[in-house]
């Protein structure tokens, strides 16, 4: 039965890379950036959640929207401040000002909170566990699972259903046309990166309640969004998803059955494969 | 054809010089790995400037030529000048392999690809025995008493100016190389295939090869780099070759530099090495990681303002003093 434990870790897993990689997709999709401070948004989600908690006691899922403000704002000043004056440059510019960006980030975040590994242990889910027959999952697993879940069908309805929804949808298809239509594509840009905040906040206070806070923490997880992002399709929710998806459960099964020493080998060498079937991602056009 | 070889010759003149003016460690540290990554910078250059594929996977053929050299010394005690061709030639084989299927992928999948592929080395490397796994390799010292010629051959120096002149002469034979190829049939069909793949096809290019020839030629020259920097520093293992970071400093220092450009990667460098090294060395003791927040700081400031790279200013300079010399009725060059 240690099959059905590894699945179900597996499952949840990609259901929190999922959350990661629709903000990195939005980004990519609708504005052609590769946002290299993905994964330090991602980190200082953490951190705000663990301050919440460290100085005014309030539970990571309480301190969730907190986190999902810190950040939406975080992400709209990214936009104004940088990527606005750089959207525009030719080549592969922008993203070395988000590589600059995501360098400065991490460094400013040990240098204020030194590189110390920190936990929130007593959190409400902390310790508690589910069995359903003989597989047992962690209640911080599942609660971050089932956020993750509803936060990305939330953005899915906003990008389908709402007027801005559909306006950022515009802006991705084509920018010039967008602006004829009266759309204000600075104003599209700006939310965007916002919401791709929100994601990494939501997801860093999720996972702050069973993953070690450090500056360097969202490193690892930037680069395995990149290959879900692109596994799912440029741009594309849905493929964020089920990538994620594909990416947890690879991990944990190829951590299970070839050793955890090959599980990242294993995470890219799915992407490298895949992508020769569908050169554009999975749901990609 | 080498077009400009008079620039060419008088920019390694001056490299050449440089370190006759200072005898300071931590200067001449700064221009060897000035030369070494203006030298990956070349190689890139290649793929992504000329041939317009971009790569974020270059750090696997730096680790590779690094891990070649090292491991034939380390545990047969070959020369590591031998290693250095080795490392090339497996480097040029990995680049071929990867790139086949690669070049099917367009823009950004093609770049995750590369670095996709990077990630992969890696892991292999980090739980691969013959090469010492994770512990990493400490290239073994060899006899304080030994004559130039065998530390020649040996590669290992108890000065820094010999590797000055080892790293200028590759740099210089890259850029020699690069220079002829900017200007022969090659170059021209690179160009063509950077600005459309469609139309590159439709006038009888195959993109495929010529693609995969500046890959393996670039895989190549990337290995000898890893080769020397391995020597150099006598310590390597797979986290620090093969990370990402390598790969982002050789994309920023020729994106920033002017990216398509011969003279863009070592502008870029005699900028970001001596600036990442001074501010290591001014304020990375105190481990609070104020050095890369400043250099991370410095990064944004340049591409926000001056976002076509440090050879944008020197075109906006060499602009004006056109018309100040023509007094103001020079042509004004239409700015895209």
């Amino acid at each position: 039965m240690i099959i059905g434990q590894i699945i179900a870790n597996g499952i949840l897993m990609g259901f929190i890379y999922a959350l990661v990689a629709v903000g990195l997709t939005l980004t990519w999709g609708v504005m052609d950036i590769i946002n290299f401070a993905h994964g330090e948004f991602l980190m200082i989600g953490m951190y705000t959640a663990f301050w919440m908690f460290t100085l005014f006691a309030l539970d990571p899922l309480a301190a969730l929207p907190v986190c999902i403000a810190v950040l939406f704002i975080l992400g709209i000043l990214t936009y104004t401040g940088i990527i606005k004056r750089v959207i525009n440059a030719p080549g592969l510019t922008a993203l070395l000002a988000t590589f600059g960006f995501s360098m400065f980030l991490k460094n400013f975040a040990q240098y204020l909170w030194t590189p110390n590994y920190r936990y929130i242990n007593e959190a409400l889910v902390s310790g508690k566990s589910l069995g359903l027959g003989s597989v047992v999952i962690g209640m911080p697993q599942i609660v971050a699972a089932i956020g993750s879940i509803i936060l990305t069908i939330v953005i899915m309805a906003f990008m389908d259903r709402t007027r801005t929804g559909k306006a950022i949808q515009a802006t991705a298809l084509n920018k010039n046309t967008a602006l004829l239509m009266g759309i204000n594509t600075k104003k599209m840009y700006a939310i965007t990166f916002g919401l791709s905040g929100a994601c990494v906040g939501a997801a860093g206070a999720l996972m702050s309640t069973f993953f070690p806070i450090y500056p360097a923490s969202g490193a690892l997880y930037s680069i395995i969004a990149f290959v879900i992002v692109a596994l799912g399709g440029f741009g594309n929710i849905k493929g964020a998803l089920f990538g994620g998806l594909i990416i947890g459960l690879t991990e944990a099964l190829g951590g299970y059955f070839l050793g955890t020493q090959f599980k990242y080998a294993l995470v890219f060498l799915i992407y490298l494969i895949v992508i020769q079937v569908r050169p554009k991602g999975l749901f990609g056009w | 054809m080498v077009k400009n070889k008079k620039a060419l010759f008088i920019l390694i003149a001056v490299l050449a010089l440089l370190p006759l003016f200072t005898q300071t460690k931590a200067l001449l540290n700064a221009i060897i790995l000035l030369l070494i990554f203006a030298t990956l910078g070349e190689a890139w250059n290649l793929i992504t400037g000329f041939a317009g594929q971009t790569s974020f996977g270059h750090a696997a053929f730096f680790g590779i030529g690094a891990y070649a050299s090292a491991v034939i010394f380390y545990r047969y005690g070959v020369t590591p000048w031998l290693g250095m061709v080795l490392g090339g030639i497996i480097a040029s084989i990995i680049a071929g392999i990867m790139s086949y299927p690669c070049f099917r992928l367009k823009g950004h999948y093609f770049a995750i690809a590369t670095l996709a592929v990077a990630e992969i080395i890696k892991q292999i490397f980090v739980s691969w025995n013959y090469v010492e796994g994770a512990t990493g390799i400490s290239i073994p010292i060899i006899h304080r008493s030994s004559g130039f010629a065998q530390r020649l051959f040996y590669l290992q120096f108890n000065d820094k100016l010999p590797w000055v002149y080892i790293c200028l002469m590759l740099f210089a034979l890259v850029i020699f190389l690069c220079s002829y190829l900017e200007n022969s049939k090659m170059g021209y069909y690179l160009k063509a295939i950077r600005e459309s793949h469609e139309v590159a096809e439709a006038i009888g290019i195959n993109p495929t090869n010529y693609k995969l020839y500046a890959m393996i030629i670039s895989a190549f020259i990337s290995a000898l780099c890893g080769s020397i920097y391995a020597q150099y520093i006598l310590y390597i293992d797979p986290f620090m070759m093969f990370s990402l970071d390598i790969s982002m400093k050789i994309v920023l220092l020729t994106v920033l530099g002017g990216i398509g450009n011969i003279y863009g990667p070592i502008i870029g460098a005699a900028i970001f090495i001596p600036l990442s090294e001074f501010t290591r060395i001014k304020l990375g003791g105190s481990g609070t990681g104020i050095d890369l927040m400043i250099y991370g700081l410095v990064i944004v400031l340049i591409t926000c303002f001056q976002p076509k790279g440090v050879i944008g200013i020197v075109e906006m300079l060499a602009n004006k003093y056109k018309r100040q010399k023509t007094g103001g009725e020079g042509k004004i060059e239409a700015t895209s």
